[in-house]
């Protein structure tokens, strides 16, 4: 777009609106609680290759599943390896592939919904069988034909990820846009004579944006899953780097002997999909899309 | 009173934590004794709290409100202090309940019949077997005419009347002594709404039951209750008989409220009240009206009056009741701005049907046998520039299709639309050219729909100054702040987004944007009808000032009558997308010739105790109009014999130029 918006007031009020909105997620106790989570496992996510005791390649034959101990707070696996340093650090790979896969499925799978639910027509009956076949599939079977094809690496995991997690957001989108479409500011705007660029962008946009917000976050907290999943199968991050699902598949073995093995990475993932789950639901109340409030009030 | 209130609210208080922590009052004070045999209307504006008095009655409080004092006696014990047995025994028991809405309020799923017997399961001490009689029984009291086929059907399968006729019937399943009707009637046709009324006042007589309505319209209060209480900004600002409240109340507030709304036979604008109603925990220490009475002193400002007793029973809330008869009750504002259809023509509709039955694959491909009916037919109206053109007619009687075509939404399938006398244009708005765009705008129903929510008020207003005089920067600014002077709001208006703003600001906020754009032709499609009548009547005034200035065309849609007389130079009355009637306003109100026009101008209420609408057809469903013949021959009550059933009646111009489409002779109408 060439043409620079003369108006200054709405940028800041924008900013106001994220800030009031974030204030009044905070508000909410799923919200204090979840924000609290995401943000911690943001953040050691950043500084744990700082703060970890030990190389988490570093073996030690001699300690060999042990238990908890002032040296090792959650014991060692089975090759010695400090199982705290290893959850620490356990999650960065996850947080990387999929903070960048998440917006990427966002993006695409909300277009691909905004436009079929702005056009309809035949093209959006086809795309949405296709989702519905989609849909019926277990999700990890087609993640893993990819995989097996395309190879392990990031640069394979992270598009696959994205393409598979924004096929859910097409139906998404192209719901909420359906119910933008049928408001009177719509058909305000075409008759007044708008191209239908300037529509999608100035008056539908703004309007799912909230939706695909929620939305967002929920496909966020699917996708670490689906990437744990993966690395549990063997299909995702290879060893020895760190990771939740690789070290619950190496640890589940010995669960009997060392279950802090597999309690700690199981803990650190549960706790950050529980966190963003619950900021989902509070940004949910928040933006007034939370469906079981509305029919009350 | 010699019998004990059956329901006896005493000092209400009600209200909810605001964000700060604090509680804010949404009911103040409110006292409310009705008896057996009594009915109660509760008056207000929206955020008056009446709803919330009337839910309270049966001790229920939406979530988020608490009760801060007071008491609610049913029979005698408090409502919230009885166990949830108790009180599901009595709600739908012995105190029913009709909802506003109530297409929303039967399940969709289920059969009449079924939803019935349930409520009876619940309500009632007969035999299981005996409830199928019962049911048709209580249906036949509704007066639905063929109660068994109706147990048959689904809610969708009946009409608006029809379904609020089932939800009376079920509020009567269990044999109540109180009902509680929330707007009963908001929503529902004019002929409709008075058949609707008609059989709540026999119902009342009938059953001795205590009944509250709740209701913004004074008309419908006018016509069910004896007492009226009127509720302002959470408390009780005037009581007393119907008759006294409705024709001298004692009380500005009231007064003004009756001076805003429109009424038949007033040829000037009803009265607009300036300002508007406190938000709650914003009311002050003084009379919660005072910053926007006339007769408001210091006095007034400072302390909350007391509730004073007036000689012939009228309970006020006003230290000066005897000085409020210096407000007129009437509203004469305005002079409305008028202009003779002889100035150069704005637009011509030509032929114009339209239909909304989609010609799928199917369709294309085996043609039905019969030709389908359309939904619109036969438009023709020639309107002068600065005309006002107002479009009546009930609801699917295709005023708003009609205002879609002219806009561009809605390609027409027959007929033709002429910009001017001459200059067609095309049917769908991609392809106007953007002068042609620019000449025609349109306000819509509700403001809540056709104001992005998401836009400040310079972003709405910007989009047509952008558009079409390619705006930018300070000027589009300056631009936007003018516009908004001329709907008389501030430019500090402009940073709001719309959920800040009240209804009539919303609405206000519309009108600028359609004036944004210079247009020659306005179409306003019941522009009013989301709104209070005291904000109603400010619109009013806005439309015609502005009718003044810019000598703008209007098309002004409405289904209230008394609206479209308040404005229009020339008025439309339509029955099922058919003109039955079109003429100078003066004349169609003045001596209405058409059976269908006569039948809605009696249906029409007005805040008056004496004056009773004639019911002369019965509220029937039609679905299709029918196909040949005149679109009103099912349900005239002055229909001839078969040639209104083969022949579409020939059009007769009277010597007032209006201009009637019936069979019957000019002269014997």
């Amino acid at each position: 777009m060439t043409e620079v918006s003369p108006i200054t007031a709405p940028a800041q009020s924008r900013l106001q609106r994220v800030l009031t909105t974030l204030q009044e997620v905070v508000r909410l106790p799923s919200g204090s609680i979840g924000l609290t989570l995401v943000t911690l496992h943001i953040v050691l996510a950043l500084i744990s290759p700082l703060i970890v005791p030990y190389d988490f390649k570093e073996m030690n034959s001699a300690i060999i599943l042990a238990d908890p101990s002032a040296a090792h707070w959650l014991g060692t696996d089975h090759l010695g390896r400090d199982v705290m340093t290893r959850v620490l650090l356990g999650g960065r790979e996850a947080l990387i592939v999929t903070g960048i896969a998440t917006p990427a499925a966002l993006i695409w799978g909300g277009l691909t919904g905004v436009l079929l639910g702005l056009r309809g027509g035949w093209l959006d009956e086809v795309v949405m069988r296709l989702v519905d076949a989609f849909l019926a599939l277990p999700g990890v079977l087609p993640l893993l034909v990819l995989v097996t094809v395309f190879g392990t690496g990031n640069d394979v995991l992270i598009p696959t990820l994205a393409f598979f997690f924004g096929i859910p957001v097409i139906r998404v989108a192209r719901a909420a846009t359906h119910e933008v479409v049928a408001r009177d500011f719509i058909s305000a705007a075409r008759a007044r004579g708008h191209s239908q660029l300037t529509i999608v962008r100035r008056e539908l946009m703004p309007n799912v944006l909230d939706t695909m917000m929620v939305e967002g976050a929920m496909r966020w907290s699917w996708m670490l899953l689906g990437f744990s999943a993966l690395s549990f199968l063997g299909f995702g991050v290879s060893p020895p780097t760190p990771d939740w699902g690789l070290m619950i598949a190496d640890a589940r073995v010995y669960m009997s002997l060392a279950p802090w093995g597999v309690l700690g990475p199981v803990v650190a993932l549960s706790s950050l999909i529980i966190g963003i789950n619950l900021t989902a639901d509070a940004l949910a109340k928040t933006l007034g899309l939370d469906r079981s409030r509305k029919a009350v009030v | 009173m010699a019998e004990p209130a059956l329901i006896d609210i005493r000092n209400l208080t009600v209200g909810f934590r605001a964000r700060s922590g604090a509680l804010l009052p949404v009911l103040r004070n409110v006292d409310l004794q009705v008896c057996r045999g009594e009915s109660l209307g509760i008056v207000g504006e929206s955020g008056s709290g009446k709803s919330t008095l009337a839910l309270a009655a049966m001790g229920f409080l939406k979530r988020g409100l608490q009760r801060m004092g007071g008491q609610v006696l049913f029979n005698g014990d408090d409502m919230f202090d009885r166990t949830r047995k108790q009180l599901e025994a009595i709600r739908g028991g012995q105190l029913g309940v009709v909802p506003q809405n109530s297409g929303q309020s039967l399940t969709p799923t289920l059969r009449i019949g079924t939803q019935m017997r349930e409520a009876l399961r619940l309500h009632c001490t007969l035999p299981e077997a005996e409830h199928e009689a019962r049911v048709i029984n209580l249906l036949s009291q509704v007066r639905l005419p063929d109660p068994s086929t109706i147990m048959q059907r689904y809610p969708h399968e009946l009409s608006g009347g029809q379904q609020q006729r089932v939800a009376i019937a079920m509020a009567l399943a269990g044999e109540p002594d109180a009902l509680l009707l929330d707007e009963p009637t908001t929503g529902l046709d004019v002929t409709t709404q008075a058949h609707i009324l008609e059989l709540l006042r026999e119902l009342a007589r009938t059953r001795n039951m205590a009944m509250v309505y709740v209701s913004h319209d004074l008309g419908v209060i006018a016509r069910v209750c004896e007492k009226v209480q009127v509720l302002y900004a959470g408390e009780v600002v005037l009581e007393g008989p119907t008759r006294h409240v409705l024709t001298d109340p004692l009380h500005p507030y009231a007064r003004g409220l009756l001076a805003s709304i429109p009424r038949l036979g007033e040829t000037h604008l009803p009265v607009a009240l300036d300002g508007r109603p406190p938000t709650p925990g914003k009311t002050g220490s003084g009379c919660a009206f005072a910053p926007r009475c006339v007769l408001a002193n210091d006095q007034c400002r400072s302390k909350r009056p007391p509730l004073i007793t007036s000689a012939h029973g009228e309970v006020t809330r006003c230290f000066y009741p005897e000085k409020t008869g210096q407000i007129a009750t009437i509203g004469s504002g305005t002079d409305p701005v008028h202009h003779d259809a002889c100035g150069d023509t704005a637009l011509t509709l030509r032929d114009l049907s339209i239909s909304y039955a989609r010609s799928g694959l199917i369709e294309r491909l085996f043609p039905p046998a019969v030709p389908t009916v359309p939904t619109v037919d036969g438009i023709s109206i020639i309107l002068a520039k600065g005309e006002t053109l107002g479009l009546v007619g009930e609801s699917g009687s295709g005023k708003s299709t009609i205002l879609k075509s002219i806009a561009g939404l809605l390609p027409p399938s027959g007929g033709q639309i002429l910009m001017g006398a001459d200059t067609p244009l095309t049917p769908n708005v991609e392809r106007r050219r953007p002068d042609q765009l620019r000449c025609i705008q349109m306000v819509f129903q509700n403001p809540d729909e056709s104001l992005n929510p998401r836009q400040s008020v310079l972003e709405i207003l910007s989009q047509p100054l952008r558009l079409y005089f390619n705006l930018r920067g300070r000027a589009l600014q300056d631009r936007a702040v003018e516009l908004l002077e001329t709907v008389r709001l501030g430019s500090h208006y402009l940073d709001r987004r719309p959920e800040q703003l009240s209804g009539g600001e919303k609405q206000r906020v519309a009108v600028a944007r359609a004036f944004a754009a210079n247009p020659e032709i306005v179409l306003c499609d019941e522009i009013t009808s989301a709104l209070d009548v005291s904000v109603q009547a400010a619109v009013l005034e806005l439309l015609n000032d502005l009718k003044k200035s810019m000598d703008t065309t209007y098309i002004f849609v409405s289904h209230d009558l008394t609206v479209v007389r308040a404005l229009s130079d020339r008025v439309a009355v339509l029955y099922q997308g058919r003109i039955c009637e079109v003429g100078p306003a003066a004349a169609v109100y003045g001596s209405p010739s058409h059976p269908y026009t006569d039948i809605l101008l009696n249906a029409v209420l007005e805040p008056d105790p004496d004056v009773a609408p004639k019911l002369m057809a019965e509220d029937v469903v039609e679905l299709a109009p029918p196909a040949c013949g005149c679109p009103f021959q099912r349900r005239c009550p002055r229909k001839l014999d078969s040639v209104c059933e083969t022949d579409t009646p020939p059009s007769q111009t009277g010597a007032d130029g209006h201009v009637v489409r019936c069979h019957i002779p000019l002269n014997e109408l």
